[in-house]
């Protein structure tokens, strides 16, 4: 389980990240969803040690990751853009992270044929498109079968059957029991992937709910309507208090 | 220890491959070879060859340094995901660029040196040579990691290392000019050696004319070191002085680093 624990986080004078606590359950894919700028990637940079919060803790399953590095061992990261050493081959990249890992477990390297990665895997990687970059990324994500995935935009660039098929792969890593945080704009496809939704806004949790209890309580029928009106709903109540 | 290597092993591999190295490699090698090959002293081809690489190794590093590591930016928030401790990383980068850069350009020199041995009756003045220019790529590489890491704006990091490349090696001689223009009454010696050691190109220059036996010829600074030190002890100040000038970049920038948000 990944607790988030009043964390602050500032750049300049910009308040990210403001008094923000949030639980995410182990074995469920939850998204974080909100307006640009409203403090998703800064989340997910500060669960990865990417990012410092200036106050509070993060725990992962109760070592905090504030003091080594060691807890990423356990994480697949799949970032908004994927850019890698130019010179380098896909395969090199890979090779590199397993050195740096030593990790003795089995690689799950499925997505490579999945995602027909095959011919692309020893060309430098400055000549592959910024598609096949993401696929290569998605490939890093899930190799030393980590037990909590992250994925920042993953289907952004990917071509239709790529796009489905990773997203496959993360309801099959779901089912391995898994936990998943997933950021998109694509409410379709928060729809399809998500157990819980995390809305944010201005660095706050508006609201955190089951997808089947943003659509029960809506009666909407799309997640998008959905979370407009339940948006809508939050900011209403929060301003008469 | 074996995570740095292997960060460097990668980023090695991938410096070797860019186009650039080949050509600055290849840029030495024409340089020294046609100074061989058109002086008619070697001694001369020398101190040109010494005027080059005081001016050119500075600027190559600190630009091509400070482009690579903006350019690698999204690669080492790809690593920082991974479990790898934040000093290591910046450790592997620095020697990845600094290892390679170095090697071409010693290369670059040591092969028509090697063509043109018999010419050569200075040795170990050719020696510091090279090892004045090793310094100076690790130093300017060690200040482009510093500047690239304490500033976000690429466009603003290559502007700050375009000025302290045109400080170092233009204008500080001109500043110093100056003061002894204005301030010549009065006992200068001291602050001039202040101000050589502040100065990471003047050090190198030093410690190579020092070498040549011509720091007299080679201006004021050069002249002061050898009064003061003589040319052991000056080489000696002047070679420490040049590794704490890698040393403290590189300290501020991992500093930097650790605290650095991606």
């Amino acid at each position: 389980m990944i607790e988030i624990q009043h964390i602050h986080k500032k750049f300049g004078k910009l308040q990210v990240l403001n008094a923000l606590d949030l639980s995410i359950q182990s074995g469920k894919i939850t998204a974080i969803v909100g307006p640009n700028g409203s403090g998703k990637t800064t989340l997910i940079k500060c669960i990865l040690g990417l990012a410092t919060p200036d106050s509070g803790t993060i725990t992962i399953n109760n070592f905090n990751c504030l003091l080594n590095s060691e807890y990423r061992n356990d994480i697949g990261y799949m970032p908004q853009i994927a850019r890698f050493p130019e010179n380098l081959t896909a395969l090199e990249v890979i090779e590199m992270l397993v050195d740096i890992r030593h990790s003795e477990e089995m690689y799950d390297n499925e997505l490579i044929e999945l995602l027909n990665l095959q011919k692309e895997m020893r060309k430098p990687l400055r000549t592959l498109s910024g598609g096949t970059r993401q696929k290569v990324s998605a490939v890093i994500a899930f190799l030393f079968q980590p037990n909590i995935l992250i994925f920042d935009e993953p289907t952004a660039g990917l071509d239709p059957i790529s796009s489905s098929r990773l997203k496959d792969k993360i309801l099959k890593a779901r089912q391995d029991g898994k936990t998943i945080i997933i950021t998109s704009h694509i409410m379709s496809e928060i729809e399809e992937l998500a157990d819980e939704v995390v809305f944010l806004l201005d660095g706050k949790i508006l609201f955190q709910e089951s997808v089947v209890d943003i659509l029960a309580n809506t009666s909407e029928s799309t997640l998008e309507r959905a979370i407009a009106g339940r948006m809508a709903n939050s900011m209403y109540v929060e301003h008469i208090s | 220890m074996r995570t740095i290597f292997k960060v460097f092993q990668y980023e090695l591999r991938d410096v070797v491959r860019s186009k650039w190295v080949i050509l600055y490699t290849l840029f030495y090698l024409l340089i020294t070879d046609a100074l061989f090959r058109f002086g008619s002293d070697t001694s001369r081809a020398m101190v040109s060859l010494m005027n080059i690489i005081i001016l050119l190794i500075p600027l190559v590093s600190i630009i091509f340094g400070t482009m690579y590591f903006y350019n690698a930016r999204d690669f080492v928030e790809m690593l920082l995901s991974q479990p790898i401790e934040r000093k290591r990383l910046f450790i592997g980068l620095f020697s990845g660029l600094a290892l390679p850069l170095s090697g071409g350009f010693v290369l670059g020199v040591c092969l028509p040196f090697a063509i043109h041995s018999g010419k050569i009756y200075d040795m170990s003045s050719f020696v510091m040579l090279l090892a004045s220019g090793i310094l100076l790529t690790f130093i300017f590489i060690a200040l482009a990691l510093f500047i690239s890491t304490k500033t976000d704006d690429k466009v603003r990091g290559l502007g700050i290392s375009l000025l302290v490349w045109l400080f170092c090696a233009v204008l500080y001689d001109g500043l110093i000019w100056l003061i002894i223009a204005y301030f010549g009454d009065y006992p200068l010696e001291k602050a001039m050696i202040g101000l050589t050691i502040a100065n990471p190109v003047d050090l190198a220059r030093i410690v190579i004319m020092l070498k040549f036996d011509i720091a007299a010829l080679m201006g004021y600074t050069g002249a002061v070191f050898e009064k003061f030190f003589g040319s052991l002890v000056g080489i000696t100040i002047a070679g420490s002085s040049l590794i704490l000038w890698i040393v403290a970049p590189l300290f501020a920038g991992m500093k930097l680093f650790n605290k650095k948000d991606f």
